[in-house]
């Protein structure tokens, strides 16, 4: 790079940090607030409890579901993202739902399933449901995609419909990364339930957003250990399950 | 009966794979094409049930034209051709019974293949032709616990269990040794001969072919070069076949 190009990106840069106001002044003040927010969350309250624990459940079954709708959907979605399954023009279409999966954070298209159904865990079930197809359905496509196609060949070359190609040359050869995948989307999805509480749609995230709202920083932090105790727990069985399958 | 009419396939990289190609096999005697690789001898198999698209020519299989057909009866044709591969083409997780009786997928409803219901005797048959290839008691084992023999016999299982009218069998000893190759191509022949049903068999090993074969196709650079029986196989005919005065590797 020549020097009028560092002299580009220097002054990009010093823009940006006038226009957003980077201030060391206000960050010190931050700083001391932090401190006294954690001084307010020492010791976590459990007092609540029940209260936590309706939270936690509604965010565990939030992954749940969506794991199963997610699952659904994203199969037929893999198939025809799958170059070596599907004709060209559907080959696009298929891309084009997990590109569209994939495009928007899930705090965004939660946002969007609040203003259309309403706060609560439905949209947070439809938000991870959609999320999934970006996540699941691309892996479980690129896995497809890898297949032996030797096999695929011999069933077609039975006289098989193509419905019976996919059950007896396909299914068999992704079944096990369609296990791995559908846990480990299970996964993700109860660490995001965790998340998207927060714009109202469902789940424990509600909870920790009112909290933190209602200066409660003790059951605040009671929240976040109870987070870290369930993500690590799923993460731990996810990890089992899979290990399990291959 | 099978004719193979001036077939013609280019791939879409440039690759002229078949040059006008033409031939007749009748009765049942199994006819072997010999020829280098990239001969064109793979292609010619595929076009023939269709696996692969040709640009030109005719394919009839008992007067039923091939290149003709769409969807369910290009399907229906396919059935009525056996195909066994070089790389045997199992389906690895499956087991053994699921793979003979994949042979029979052009028969059943996808509602009774996805539920492993098929009828009794299509069930029978299975047995019967594992029994046929010397897989007795192999049923249950999943296909990627076996030995390229076995499995080899597996794919000829599979493609005999569709009760075909011909055996179409690419390269069936490339991925076996040469002890092996030997039963195994001994396997397919015998039993095309007690099915009544000709085999088209590509294969490289020209002493293979020789032991085997009563009939030879040379083929080289896509052109059929060479149609006739074993005995007429000179030196000369091959140098036509694999090229020059020297012998390639191939035709050792």
């Amino acid at each position: 790079m020549g020097p009028v190009a560092w002299a580009a990106v220097a002054a990009f840069l010093l823009w940006n940090a006038v226009s957003l106001q980077v201030d060391a002044a206000r960050v010190a003040r931050g700083w001391a607030r932090l401190s006294l927010i954690a001084a307010g969350a020492f010791p976590p309250d459990f007092a609540r409890a029940g209260l936590l624990a309706s939270g936690m459940l509604e965010s565990i079954e939030i992954a749940t579901l969506s794991t199963v709708f997610g699952v659904l959907l994203g199969l037929p979605v893999a198939a025809l993202a799958a170059r070596n399954v599907v004709p060209l023009s559907v080959y696009a279409g298929g891309r084009a739902a997990i590109t569209l999966g994939r495009t928007f954070h899930e705090l965004i298209v939660a946002i969007l399933f609040v203003k259309a159904v309403g706060f609560g865990p439905l949209a947070g079930i439809l938000t991870l449901t959609v999320n999934s197809v970006g996540f699941f359905a691309k892996l479980l496509a690129e896995q497809i995609e890898t297949i032996d196609r030797g096999q695929i060949e011999a069933v077609r070359a039975t006289g098989a419909s193509r419905g019976a190609v996919l059950l007896y040359g396909v299914l068999p050869q992704v079944l096990p990364r369609f296990v791995g995948l559908t846990i480990y989307q299970w996964d993700i999805h109860l660490r995001q339930s965790t998340i998207i509480g927060i714009v109202g749609a469902g789940g424990i995230g509600a909870t920790l957003y009112n909290a933190f709202s209602r200066y409660d920083y003790d059951f605040a932090l009671a929240i976040l250990l109870v987070i870290v105790a369930i993500v690590l727990v799923g993460e731990a069985v996810s990890a089992l399950a899979r290990r399990w399958v291959q | 009966m099978l004719e193979v009419t001036a077939l013609d396939k280019t791939y879409p990289g440039g690759d002229h794979a078949l040059r006008a190609v033409s031939f007749t096999v009748e009765g049942n005697d199994p006819v072997f094409v010999i020829g280098p690789s990239g001969a064109g001898k793979s292609t010619l198999l595929r076009c023939i049930n269709r696996l692969v698209e040709p640009d030109r020519g005719s394919v009839r299989l008992d007067g039923e034209e091939i290149t003709a057909l769409e969807g369910a009866a290009l399907r229906a044709a396919r059935r009525k051709m056996g195909m066994i591969f070089q790389e045997f083409n199992l389906v690895e997780r499956l087991t053994v019974m699921e793979n003979v009786l994949s042979g029979r997928l052009g028969y059943v409803t996808l509602w009774r293949a996805w539920r492993r219901r098929f009828p009794p005797e299509d069930v029978e048959a299975a047995f019967a032709t594992l029994a046929r290839v010397g897989l007795e008691g192999f049923e249950g084992k999943r296909a990627d616990e076996l030995s390229g023999g076995q499995r080899q016999r597996v794919g000829i299982a599979r493609a005999l269990v569709q009760r075909p009218k011909i055996l179409l069998v690419d390269e069936p000893t490339s991925s076996l040794d040469p002890r092996t190759s030997e039963s195994v191509l001994r396997l397919i022949v015998d039993l095309a001969a007690e099915d009544r049903i000709p085999a088209l068999v590509n294969i490289h090993d020209v002493p293979l072919a020789r032991a085997f074969a009563r009939r030879i196709l040379g083929l080289r650079e896509g052109a059929i070069v060479y149609d006739g029986p074993v005995e007429g196989l000179t030196d000369e005919a091959l140098a036509r076949i694999y090229g020059g005065a020297v012998l390639g590797e191939d035709a050792r």
